[in-house]
């Protein structure tokens, strides 16, 4: 049986590692590659790096972390944020990602979906969707990071993406980042039940009951995290303990 | 000396770091007279079969690469795509001749079973059932978890050629042994402590 995954994300800024609440308020978190090295001996089953920086300069800093990660973590690594061109994902994968998460771009740039899935396979791009959920109850894509909406319903959108060969969806809830107050679980459940790629669910765990409904309730594929690992004591290996105990199938 | 074949495709670093990390000595390479003197090959790849087919072709080293695995048997593990791409034909995007080391044909996962409604590609970690012993699982349990992602798979014509197998939705070949020729669909050097263990045992074999 494939095991559901624990997915530690690391959000980048300028070098460091930050944690936002709503895609705001960053608080520093420390050393990113001292992170992954931690995560890869708590054997998280893979790792979810973002960028935010916006400077070039900041790339380069980007591409130096990803590679001294991928120095020392045997684990599948996906990187993402500002990706823009075939050349972006080609110099991410060479300095060491295994896969890459787009947002934005996919919106803006037409046709770039297609082409970065064909060139280097759908297993390789993921599809980063950030969603807000209104105060009435209906759901919004936003890009730029969560500033820009976009009238695009979430399901909708997601389907259209793993139709143009997106190989995995990234869903995120914007209103309910670094909140721990729970995962969206209605909407994780729309989207999973309409696409037939895997859902990674992110935005809000809290709990370690909150990995499990997100993966059985939700249906997720996996369950990504930030917060509940940098300011509790929570880790992957006691998630993984939590999610076994409860009979969902995660790794040995 | 351990030579990572570089055709343009996959994730080279990444296996290099994992091979120098057990302790071999590795090159990242093309270059025929590298092959030549390598004491074991790897033929990575993350990507289309295809294009791997056809980087292959344009950089002229199938003769080299089946000079040294066909008639010199050089011990060469393929991973992932480098699995497929030793079979003898693949259905991706198409139909493909592959190098037709293995007598397999590649088919989808979707295709295949998919009686479920299974998540494809089928990505993750998920268990491989080993079949019989073997140098290169030297130390490892009966049936252990590693990292897979990909859509399509290799099925061989004799099914004893598998070593392991890996079930999503049904059975597939997860790992090929065969003389000089190894093969996984799941990437060791993604798999942590396992993956790693597999590596070391073909540095040391």
């Amino acid at each position: 049986m494939l095991k559901k995954r624990i997915i530690p994300s690391l959000l980048l800024k300028d070098g460091r590692m930050v944690k936002s609440v709503r895609f705001g308020n960053y608080r520093d978190t420390g050393d990113p590659v001292t992170a992954a090295r931690i995560y890869d001996a708590q054997r998280a089953d893979e790792l979810i790096v973002l960028d935010i920086t916006a400077s070039r300069e900041g790339r380069k800093t980007l591409f130096g972390i990803v590679s001294q990660m991928a120095e020392e973590c045997f684990m599948p690594l996906c990187v993402g944020g500002g990706i823009r061109s075939i050349d972006d994902i080609q110099t991410l994968l060479r300095v060491g990602a295994d896969k890459v998460s787009i947002n934005t771009a996919l919106i803006e740039i037409g046709g770039f979906l297609e082409e970065a899935a064909e060139k280097f396979g759908s297993s390789t791009i993921v599809a980063s969707i950030d969603f807000l959920r209104h105060e009435d109850g209906t759901y919004e894509v936003f890009t730029h990071g969560g500033t820009k909406s976009t009238g695009k319903n979430p399901v909708d959108w997601a389907m259209e993406v793993a139709e143009r060969g997106a190989g995995e969806i990234y869903l995120m809830s914007i209103d309910r980042d670094g909140t721990m107050e729970g995962l969206d679980i209605e909407l994780i459940k729309q989207v999973a039940d309409a696409v037939s790629v895997p859902v990674i669910a992110a935005g809000g765990v809290g709990s370690l009951e909150d990995f499990r409904l997100g993966m059985e309730d939700g249906g997720a594929s996996a369950v990504s995290a930030a917060s509940i690992f940098h300011f509790t004591d929570q880790s992957p290996i006691k998630a993984r303990k939590y999610l076994a105990d409860r009979g969902v199938d995660v790794r040995s | 000396m351990i030579a990572v074949i570089d055709y343009g495709l996959g994730n080279l670093r990444s296996i290099a770091k994992a091979l120098e990390y057990v302790g071999a000595d590795v090159c990242v390479t093309n270059d025929k007279n590298k092959i030549k003197s390598a004491d074991k090959l790897i033929l990575p790849g993350v990507g289309a079969f295809g294009d791997g087919i056809n980087n292959l072709k344009k950089l002229g080293i199938i003769p080299v690469l089946e000079e040294e695995v066909l008639a010199k048997k050089k011990p060469i593990w393929g991973i992932c795509l480098g699995m497929q791409l030793m079979a003898k034909k693949s259905e991706e995007f198409g139909f493909h001749d592959g190098l037709g080391w293995i007598s397999a044909g590649v088919v989808s996962l979707a295709g295949g079973f998919n009686r479920r409604n299974l998540k494809i590609p089928h990505v993750g970690w998920n268990t491989v059932a080993f079949v019989r012993e073997h140098p290169v699982i030297s130390g490892l349990n009966k049936s252990e978890d590693f990292y897979f992602v990909h859509s399509f798979h290799a099925v061989p014509e004799n099914p004893g050629l598998a070593l392991g197998t890996c079930d999503y939705g049904g059975e597939f070949c997860a790992c090929i042994a065969n003389g000089n020729i190894f093969a996984t669909q799941f990437h060791p050097e993604k798999s942590q402590g396992k993956g790693l263990k597999m590596l070391k045992n073909f540095v040391s074999m």
